[in-house]
This record gives C-alpha cells, structure tokens and sequence, in this order.
C-alpha cells in the first residue's frame, strides 16, 4: 500500500505557544480517515501546518507527503504537489472570480507538473461536470471568490474546488457545519465520488453524522495536541454517545 | 496693502525662461513676478513638497519634426498629438462629425467663449500655465453630437529638462455627448515638468467623459489642474489613472452650477519606486438636486507615496445633495506611505454626504486562501491587486486606453488586470 501522508512526532507553535505536542499519523493511499476531539485541540492548527499557513512555527518532528518532506515546501508548492485544505472558514475574496482563479490554479498547477496548459473550452466543460457533482448554482462558479455565499455555498464550494483540483490527499475541515441535512448528503456523495484508491482523504468534524456518508476507515481522537485514541469507524459512534471524558480518564488510568 | 514683493525664489525660476512677449501673457508675467511659490506649511500643499521642481532651471519645450512619435504611443495610432504643449498640425486623426480641434495663439484667447473665467490664478501653477502656454488648443463638441469613439490625445513631454505648458479647452455643447482621452507620456524627460491646464465647460443635459492616463517616466514633474464647470441636467465623469511619474500632482475643481448634475470621479493609481502621486478634488455644490461621486485607490509599492485630498462644499442653498467620496488604498511596502484626508463643508441641512478612507495591506488569509490552491504568493498577490483596481479601471470607456494600460502593467509590474 502506497504511503501518502506520514508525520512523526510533530510539534508546533503558533504566537510562541506550543498546539501541536508530538503528534503521529500515517495515511495510506486509499484511505479514509476521520479525526474528531475537543473544540481548540489543535485539528486545524494540523491542517494549517499541513497546507503551509505562515505563522506556524514547527519546533520539532517531521511530516512526509508522497515520499517528499513538504515542510520545507511553500503552501502553493504543497498544493501543486496534490495536498488540498477544504478551509473550516473559506475566506471571501472581493472582486477575483472562482471561475478565472481557479483556473489560473488549474494551470499553475499543470505547469508544475509539466503538463500542458487546459484549454478554455475544457476547462468550462470541467466546471460544469464538477459543480454538478455538489450542485453548485451555476452562478456561484462564476461570481466572487465566496463573496456573499451563504455558509452552506461556501463549504459546497470548497469541495467543488476540490473536484476541480482532484487532489491526492485531501483534508476536509468541518465541511459539514452549515450544511443542511440534505446538502450533507450531496456533498458528501460528491466526496465519495472523488474518492478512488490512489488517493486519500482526511474529515475533521465533530459529528457521526457526516461519517454515515463518508465511511471512515480509521476515526482518530486528537486532544491537546496530539492523537490519543485511534479505532474504527464505530469509535466515532462511542465517542458520540459518551464524549471525550472517558478517553482522558482512560490515558489517565 | 503691502507693496508687491519681488519673490527671491520665483525670480530665480523665470531667469532661465523667456519673458513672454505677448501683453496678456506679459501682464501675467508681472503678476508672477509677485508671487512665491507654496510651501509644506500651506494647507493645500502639506505632503506635497515642490523644491524639486521651483529649485530647477527649465528651458522651454520645443515641437520636434520627430515623425515616429504617434506610434510609439499605443493608442492604435489614431489621435492627435500634443508635444511640448504644442499641436502637431501634421499629424491628423479621423474627423468626428461635430467635433472642432483649432488651436489659438496667446492674445486671441477672446475667441473661445467663456475662456479662463474659472481658473483661479492665485495657484501659482496655474499663474504660471496661464503665462507661458505657447497655444490654446480648444476642442469643441457641438450641440446634440454623439461621439461614439473617444477623441485621443496624446500630451508628449519630450527632452531633459523641458518646461511645457499645454492648455486645453474642451466645451461640450449642449446636449452633446462627449468622450475625451488624454494620455501624458514622455521622451528623454529628465528633470522636465509637465504643467498643463484644462478647462471643461458642459453645457444643458450634454455629457463629457474624460479617460486620462499617466505615465511618464520617473524623473518628472507634472502638475495638472482640471477646472469643470456643469450647467443643469449634464453629466461629467473623469477617470485616471496613474502608473509612472516622478512627483505628479493634480487638481481638479469641479463646480456645479446647475441642478440635477451627475459628477464622478475615480482614480487609481499603482506606482512604485520614489513616485509621489497627490489627488486634491474640489467639488463645489452651488445648487440643489445633485449627485458626486468619487472614488479613488491607491496601490502603493516600495518607497511611493500618495496624498489624497477630497474636499466637497454643500452651498447653503444646495439641499438635496447626494455627495459620496470614498478613498482605499493598498501598502505593498513597508516603506510606502499614504495620506488621506476629506474636507466637507456642508452648509445645506437636507443633504447625504459620506466619506470613508482606508489603508491598508493586502490580506493574508486570502493570500493563502489562493496559495493552498496551488497559486504562488506572487501571483496571488497580484490577482489581489488586480481585483482592488478592477472597479476603476472598468469605468474607462477607451478601450485601446485600457489595452495601454494592460500593457504598462505587464512591462512595469509584471501583472495585468483581470
Ligand atoms: N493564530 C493563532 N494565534 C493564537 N492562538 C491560536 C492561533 N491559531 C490557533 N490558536 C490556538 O490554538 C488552539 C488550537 O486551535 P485549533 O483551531 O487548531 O483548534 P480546533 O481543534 O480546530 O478547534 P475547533 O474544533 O473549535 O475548530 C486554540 O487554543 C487556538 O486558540
Ligand atoms: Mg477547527
């Protein structure tokens, strides 16, 4: 089995104040990995580091992805090399629209891995594919980067971006709040369609119900910076039922 | 009254010029003479030091028989040419069915109607304009004519150390609707200074939109001032842009004499290097039932700075104005500095007058937001800036204007808008 994603004994800082406290995990191609824990724990602090947000000092450990260590990387370059961060909070950027922003992305991206520049014709025919894939309103792919997007539209965008970009390990930061019940189940139908054996992906969320459409294969628990507590997918049940007190008294026994 | 004091500083200045050997423009002379020239400690020129420019010994521009001129230019050839303040009357430009380009000689300025009458000549630049322009070169647009296509000008500035002067008229007639590009642009012009005058008088219900570019070269001096007068019912918008200068400073002064005016003005300006780039906009509210607008960004980079300065008064008698002014600007440097300043004097009670500045950097979160999408810092910056200016540079009506733009963009910036 191919290895994706392989971090060991990661710490870092944000404002000189230590987040992320030794933390391992390894993801395989394939894979569908869930991470839930306490609110301020650290999981976006991971995907930040992960993507490359300035700001995040790692003082110690290391992260691989796809053989490459990409701390060492600027966060285009991680994006390039096929990491995507669908964001807990997508920012709205005024007056850059999706459509020509993403396909400046598409095409940097291409250039970066030499290939060749998509035409405009492709890559319209690719926008409409893909924002049917999370039903995306024809008008959000060609208005402001979220400008005035509802949250729902924000997060559906995301993954559409994602579909756009087809990445080989993803990273889903609470995609499912502000979804409504049915928008979770088509955007989570859309994930699991751009879900294929080489690539790999990685839901924070807090909820068992986004995990009843996307079945995880492994659900971890990260508190105070580090992952505590890794099962299957009927970990996130437990968890649901019991909360997170059982975990620390159980580290604590 | 004090006897008039033969100014050290000013005297010194007009040595290495010729006096003018018309009466008008001698008896301007003497009145030059007298004045000095504005300091830091003058409120209309706080952060805009002129040293550079009064301490310089300038020699008057010339026409050249240069033929490649136009060309070299953009603007797809098609305009007239303005060098040295004056009318190159061997280059043409396709005739436009109602418009009238003459340019008239100092002493026959009572041919043109309504001539000088709103300038005011106690700004020493515009004294100096007045006193040394070689032609008047007067445009007019007459009654009920509909330019489709703008008519270009490009003022040229051209050899070291040159003085030049353009004065232009531009009189839109009544229910004329007018388009006007002017582009300043210049040759070899080390330590020369551009100080041109423009007078826009727009008539009952006629329309006047003028796309102004500038971008000279780095080691000059402009001063412009544009003084617009609205009779009722008009429309006048201008929309500048500045890409290049060295120390450019301009004034508009925009009265609106009858009721139910439109008026806007926006403005962006990208520099970098050393260039400071002062907007002063005056808008003068004398009657009621009007709309101004204005808007104006500035995306500064390395040690460029940028003055901006809008000042709107609301006559007594004046109700009912809408009067909107709004200023942004974007530090793409540590080093770059902005200042921003509205002046509203609003003596009318039943008016709606807004304004609202701000500076700031580009923002980081949307920075990374486009670079965890593969896009790289750089590039992401520039879709950033692209997207700030955007709502300027769509309202230039132009389009060979905006291709020249794109254009200067590319090579000075590495970017162009989306
Ligand atoms: N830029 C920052 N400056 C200071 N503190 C920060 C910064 N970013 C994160 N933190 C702190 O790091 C801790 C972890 O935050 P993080 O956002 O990673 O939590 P989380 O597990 O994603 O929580 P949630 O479930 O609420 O989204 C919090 O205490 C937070 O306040
Ligand atoms: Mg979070």
């Amino acid at each position: 089995m191919k290895q994706l994603l392989n971090i060991k004994n990661l710490h870092a800082e944000v404002a000189g104040k230590e987040i992320l406290k030794g933390l391992n995990l390894t993801v395989n191609a394939g894979e569908v990995h869930a991470i839930m824990g306490p609110n301020g724990a650290g999981k976006s602090t991971l995907a930040s580091v992960l993507s490359g947000k300035e700001g995040y000092e790692v003082t110690e450990g290391s992260a691989d992805f796809d053989g490459k260590n990409i701390l060492e990387l600027e966060a285009d370059e991680r994006a390039k090399e096929g990491l995507f961060l669908a964001f807990q909070y997508p920012v709205e950027i005024p007056g850059v629209s999706n459509i020509n922003f993403l396909r400046t992305a598409l095409n940097e991206i291409r250039e970066y891995r030499k290939q060749e520049q998509i035409s405009a014709k492709d890559f319209m025919t690719m926008v409409r594919e893909k924002s049917k894939l999370v039903e995306l309103k024809d008008n959000l792919a060609s208005r402001s980067v979220n400008e005035g997007f509802s949250g729902g539209e924000k997060k559906r965008n995301e993954i559409f971006q994602m579909a756009m970009l087809e990445p080989k390990l993803a990273i889903l930061d609470e995609t499912d709040s502000g979804l409504d019940i049915d928008a979770l189940r088509i955007v989570a139908a859309g994930v699991n369609k751009l879900k294929n054996k080489d690539n790999a992906i990685i839901v924070i969320t807090h909820y068992q119900r986004l995990l009843d459409y996307i079945v995880p294969d492994f659900v971890h628990v990260l508190a105070d910076g580090k992952i505590v507590k890794t099962g299957d997918k009927n970990l996130a049940l437990e968890l649901e039922e019991k909360g997170y007190d059982w975990i620390f008294a159980d580290q604590k026994a | 009254m004090s006897a008039a004091v033969l100014s050290e500083k000013m005297n010194s200045f007009l040595t290495s010029l010729v006096v003018p050997e018309e009466s008008g423009q001698r008896a301007l002379y003497d009145q030059l003479t007298e004045k000095d020239f504005p300091t830091t400690k003058n409120e209309y020129w706080k952060y805009t030091r002129v040293g550079k420019i009064t301490n310089s010994k300038f020699k008057k521009g010339q026409r050249t028989e240069d033929k490649g001129l136009r060309e070299k230019f953009l603007l797809d050839g098609n305009c007239l040419v303005v060098e040295n303040g004056i009318l190159r009357d061997d280059f043409t430009c396709d005739k436009i069915s109602g418009v009238i380009v003459t340019s008239v000689k100092p002493g026959d300025e009572n041919k043109i109607a309504g001539f000088g009458k709103e300038l005011n000549l106690n700004h020493v630049f515009s004294l100096l304009n007045a006193t040394y322009y070689q032609e008047v070169i007067h445009i007019n647009i007459a009654a009920k004519t509909e330019m489709e296509a703008p008519l270009k000008l490009v003022f040229i500035t051209n050899g070291e150390n040159v003085i030049c002067n353009p004065r232009i008229f531009i009189h839109a007639d009544k229910s004329a609707q007018a388009k006007i590009s002017m582009q300043f642009v210049s040759l070899n012009d080390k330590g020369s200074f551009c100080n041109v005058v423009s007078e826009f008088i727009v008539e009952e219900n006629a329309r006047l939109t003028i796309d102004k570019l500038q971008n000279e070269s780095d080691a000059s001096f402009h001063i412009s001032t544009e003084q617009v007068r609205q009779e009722k019912n008009s429309f006048f918008q201008i929309n500048t842009m500045t890409l290049d200068g060295g120390l450019i400073r301009n004034n508009i002064n925009l009265i609106v004499a009858g009721e139910n005016c439109e008026s806007h003005m926006n403005g962006a300006i990208i520099v970098k290097g050393n260039t400071h780039v002062d907007n002063h906009t005056f808008v003068d509210h004398q009657v009621a039932n009007c709309f101004s607008n204005e808007n104006y960004k500035y995306v500064l980079e390395d040690k460029s700075t940028g003055v901006f300065n809008g000042r709107v008064i609301v006559q007594q008698h004046a109700q009912k104005i809408n009067a909107y002014q709004k200023n942004s600007n974007i530090l793409l440097s540590d080093f770059a500095l902005m200042n921003s300043k509205p002046e509203l004097e609003i003596y009318a009670d039943d008016v709606k007058c807004s304004h609202g500045s701000t500076t700031g950097q580009l923002d980081d979160d949307a920075i990374f937001y486009l670079q965890a999408r593969g896009i790289s810092k750089d590039k992401a910056k520039k879709l950033l800036v692209s997207a700030f200016i955007n709502e300027i540079t769509d309202q230039f009506s132009d389009e060979s204007m905006k291709d020249a733009i794109q254009q200067i963009l590319i090579e000075k910036h590495g970017w162009a808008i989306n």
